[in-house]
């Protein structure tokens, strides 16, 4: 493992390379090593052995060391250096977070064709694996770029940071990067981003907010996906947000089907005042 | 899985201490997770002890500071204890609750040889 960003070696990947790293070890024993990762090539390690420590295991002083750090502080300041080169350029940057199957990837190829070069967009795609989603964000003339986090179920800073460099970001532009469908792990994780939006489909069952109550605390707004799909449903649109302001009272919701169009020009004017709101403050 | 990547997180933060105050072996951990925090504690320990394997904490005996939930009720105007994130006030029953306290997780303090 990464000891600078905690990634599993080898299993991340930002559009199939592995994210470039320097590697410092601190073994069992306090011997330290540090080497690169650069993909492609042999995995070389140079090893500086300090003196080993003195003290069998077990039999030196034992001391305490106050740490008093949050677990996420290490994601937590890489989030807040994304945030501020982001704010630097005037970049707006959603977070997207649903379960997987909400509609995520179809909703964002519409607010792009809607958006229709008003506003430049990318996309960084957060999956376990493929690219497909990234190819389905190229198709509709947006750059994208993909993250496969392997193992990892949500999205951290780090990885976030390093998709961002490889990206060229035009300057007041949109950026959306879409995590990984999961309504656990990526509320802990901030990104940099504005904003985190959870994709809610009324595929899914009303009481998701107060089941999965972390991700619609986390959220500023709420989409309902897939309200075209109501007549044929027994989702009571009432219900879930009533739920969600239970967990969030202040959760803003609107409802959207990608597929139809319906609420997407709501949509658009949301992000159109967030980005305003933002850039104003930055 | 959430707790894997925050065991991971437990285990950078004690590898910075050991780089920056030259310990070489850690004996105990203690962990400050609050209610409210989303952290299973159960998890939290069988994750940790899979994570620090073959680190220098492998073997680390896990001490946890449990912090208790709290909360405003926005109709009573007072701190109440929360015992879910969007648990009910229990004087008055509403759900206009911000939440206060109970959300750290936090790593405190290490013993060290």
């Amino acid at each position: 493992m990464c000891t600078t960003c905690g990634c599993g070696a080898g299993e991340v990947k930002i559009d199939g390379d592995d994210a470039h790293h320097e590697h410092e070890h601190v073994h069992a024993d306090g011997t330290r090593h540090s080497h690169e990762h650069v993909p492609g090539a042999a995995h070389e390690h140079r090893h500086s052995y300090a003196p080993a420590h003195s003290h069998a295991p077990g039999l030196g002083a034992k001391r305490m060391v106050q740490i008093e750090q949050d677990i996420l502080s290490k994601n937590n300041a890489y989030a807040t250096q994304n945030r501020q080169r982001l704010a630097a350029r005037g970049i707006f940057t959603l977070n997207l977070v649903s379960s997987p199957g909400s509609g995520k990837t179809t909703l964002l190829c519409k607010t792009i064709e809607l958006l229709g070069g008003r506003q430049s967009v990318t996309v960084i795609e957060g999956d376990q694996q493929t690219s497909q989603d990234a190819e389905r964000i190229r198709a509709t003339g947006a750059p994208a770029i993909q993250i496969n986090t392997g193992k990892g179920c949500h999205l951290d800073a780090h990885m976030v940071g390093h998709a961002m460099e490889k990206l060229e970001l035009p300057a007041d532009s949109l950026l959306m990067i879409e995590n990984v469908g999961n309504l656990v792990c990526p509320a802990a994780f901030d990104l940099g981003e504005a904003h985190k939006v959870v994709i809610l489909s009324v595929t899914e069952g009303e009481d998701k907010p107060i089941k999965y109550p972390d991700m619609f605390r986390a959220a500023t707004l709420m989409l309902m996906n897939k309200c075209d799909l109501l007549p044929y449903l027994s989702f009571k649109v009432d219900a879930a947000i009533e739920f969600a302001r239970r967990v969030n009272p202040t959760i803003e919701v609107i409802e959207v089907s990608a597929t139809t169009g319906q609420g997407m020009d709501d949509w658009l004017a949301w992000i159109d005042r967030q980005a305003a709101v933002a850039r104003r403050a930055a | 899985m959430h707790e894997m990547s925050l065991a991971e997180g437990v285990l950078q933060l004690i590898e910075d201490a050991a780089r920056q105050q030259e310990f070489a072996k850690v004996t105990a951990v203690w962990l400050e997770i609050g209610a409210l925090s989303g952290v299973e504690v159960e998890a939290m320990k069988f994750c940790f002890d899979a994570v620090m394997r073959d680190s220098i904490a492998d073997g680390a005996r896990l001490e946890i500071l449990a912090t208790p939930g709290t909360g405003w009720c926005m109709q009573c105007s007072m701190s109440v204890p929360m015992k879910e994130v969007f648990g009910e006030c229990p004087q008055c029953g509403s759900y206009q609750m911000q939440v206060t306290g109970g959300t750290e997780m936090r790593v405190k303090e290490l013993e060290v040889a």
